[in-house]
């Protein structure tokens, strides 16, 4: 098996009486598309957070490519190699949409400035398909067009691991199949990916394995096809949709 | 460097060289005007290269100008005068370092709050050290003439301009665009905010600093309470967001005007001039926002170029 990139371990992470993560392990590959799965609540984002570096954890450790993350600054993580989107958007509103990519691409894992960056970044937007809106405001976007922005600035850095946080959310029927492929062409390039995504076509058509999360601690890890046949996630699952 | 940057760098070198001409031409009334306008138009564009990007309210101008002002005040007769305004700005860089460390992790209204009390409190400190050694306050009696003042606010500000030229094109600059957007992306793409915010406020820190050092001949007596004045800090907050901190040029468009109207109703209502700065302040919340840069630029998406 390819070498490991990112390594958790024993990760928790309380607020105040709350213990939002428990206990979390498991390992990242390199050229792998890991999914984080589980109903809402399960603690899916704090991990995401916590490998990105916007919380620290509050035991626990994290490496990337052998080297200890846990608790670092989130500039210090991104620098190192983590590249991350948020689940709900986050764009610059007062920058043009070629430069919200350079933003991507300036500070981070690998740094590209001035005409150079503007280039890798017309490449990207390209990429993620959305080559003929370059210099327009953000604001003129549509809704998916937004998260192809910000796909394309956490890429803009060639990050060592991408953290998707429920990209495809909110996407309609087409958008969806169109968001789908374009996170399958990440992976045919090789990326390494942590993908949090409730939409099941899309767990069962990127992941190559998943972990999943029920009230913070992790129930299950293995192929899409194998956890979602545990009768523990199902169980989670349909006690998640009893509850709501 | 591109044709516009040549072209515009050119035609500011001019302005320059004709402003420099001015107190060979004016009268000495009108050269005190121009001379309290060189001192803001300093204050509120470095004021502006900071809070402009990063959104950050700071009334800690006072605190910068007072400490540049002691500065001279303590040392014009034993160093040479030209090394008065450097020591200044190492100091106010320093002390702006220091409040940088302590606050700027804050947030945006703890910021403004303590960079206010900062004034008042380096003004308890120096009052204090005056009391224990029997001090009042300080005769600044020098050779030097208002129009050395000028002229070397006029050099200040160039310095000031090209500092925040260069810093626009850098990538530091850009990093504070992000910061001001969206620290949270800011962090997540690499860019470590509280150095880059603490940077810049050291650099709108030491021309402050520099710019008190610079005045403090102007003022003959020196005091804490008018040395400190926070006052200064209002009036600078205000002609920067009147003038509009979204272009270099921005401060300097409400500094004419504001100094010209202070100075109007100083000699002619001294009781109304907070007046004018609380409806300046309405005008800004109200109809100006983004000050005259963003309703010239609303103009120019209308009727020029954004209209083709
Ligand atoms: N900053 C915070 N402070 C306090 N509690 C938090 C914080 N962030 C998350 N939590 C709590 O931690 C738990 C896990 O939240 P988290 O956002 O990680 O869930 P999730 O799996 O991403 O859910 P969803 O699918 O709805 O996005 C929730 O109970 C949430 O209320
Ligand atoms: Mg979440």
């Amino acid at each position: 098996m390819a070498r490991v990139v990112l390594e958790v371990r024993d990760i928790t992470k309380r607020f105040g009486g709350l213990v939002a993560v428990r206990d979390m392990v498991f390992d990242v590959h390199h050229n792998e598309v890991m999914g984080i799965i589980g109903p809402n609540g399960s603690g899916k984002s704090t991990m995401i957070n916590m490998i990105s570096g916007a919380f620290a954890p509050s035991a626990g450790a994290i490496r990337l490519n052998g080297q200890e993350i846990a608790g670092k600054s989130a500039h210090r993580i991104a620098r190192q190699g983590v590249a991350r989107t948020f689940q709900l958007v986050r764009l610059l509103p007062e920058l043009s949409v070629v430069e919200n990519v350079v933003a991507g691409a300036a500070f981070g894992h690998r740094k590209r400035w001035g005409a150079e960056a503007e280039r890798h970044a017309r490449q990207l937007l390209d990429r993620v398909g959305m080559g003929q809106q370059v210099n327009m405001p953000v604001s003129s976007l549509t809704y998916i067009n937004t998260k192809r922005v910000e796909l394309a600035r956490a890429l803009a850095c060639e990050p060592e691991v991408l953290l998707l946080d429920e990209w495809l959310a909110g996407l309609n029927p087409t958008e969806l199949q169109t968001g789908i492929a374009l996170i399958r062409s990440l992976r045919d390039e090789g990326r390494t990916v942590i993908l949090v995504e409730h939409v099941m076509d899309a767990i069962r058509s990127l992941c190559d394995r998943c972990v999943v999360m029920s009230s913070g601690a992790k129930i299950a890890e293995g192929t899409p096809a194998e956890v979602l046949e545990d009768p523990e996630v199902i169980r989670a699952y349909l006690g998640a949709d009893e509850d709501a | 460097m591109s044709m516009r940057d040549l072209r515009n760098l050119a035609l500011s070198a001019l302005a320059f060289g004709v402003l420099a001409l001015l107190p060979l031409y004016v009268s000495g009334y009108i050269l005190s005007i121009a001379t309290t306008m060189a001192m803001f138009t300093v204050l509120a564009t470095s004021w502006a290269l900071f809070s402009g990007p990063t959104h950050y309210i700071s009334l800690a101008t006072a605190a910068f100008f007072g400490l540049g002002t002691f500065v001279t005040g303590l040392g014009f007769q034993t160093l040479p005068m030209w090394l008065l305004p450097i020591i200044a700005a190492g100091l106010g860089a320093v002390l702006a370092a220091l409040v940088g460390l302590v606050t700027l992790r804050l947030s945006g209204v703890y910021f403004v709050i303590f960079t206010l009390g900062l004034a008042e409190l380096v003004r308890q400190v120096v009052t204090w050290v005056q009391n224990r050694t029997g001090q009042r306050g300080m005769y600044v009696l020098t050779s030097i003439t208002e129009r050395d003042i000028y002229w070397q606010l006029l050099g200040m500000a160039a310095l000031v301009f090209l500092v925040g030229w260069l810093i626009a094109r850098s990538r530091l600059g850009f990093a504070l665009r992000i910061i001001g957007n969206d620290e949270t992306v800011a962090k997540h793409s690499g860019i470590d905010t509280a150095a880059a915010k603490i940077l810049l406020f050291m650099v709108s820190g030491a021309a402050a600093a520099v710019v008190g050092a610079m005045m403090a001949p102007r003022y003959i007596y020196i005091e804490p309470s008018t040395a400190f004045a926070s006052i200064l800090s209002f009036q600078v907050v205000i002609m920067a967001l009147l003038g509009g901190t979204g272009r270099l040029w921005g401060p300097l468009a409400g500094v004419v005007p504001f100094t010209l109207l202070w100075e109007f109703i100083s000699r002619n209502a001294p009781n109304q001039t907070l007046l004018l700065l609380g409806i300046a302040f309405l005008l800004i919340v109200y109809v100006l926002p983004g000050g005259f840069v963003g309703l010239y630029d609303r103009l120019r998406h209308r009727y020029g170029q954004g209209g083709q």
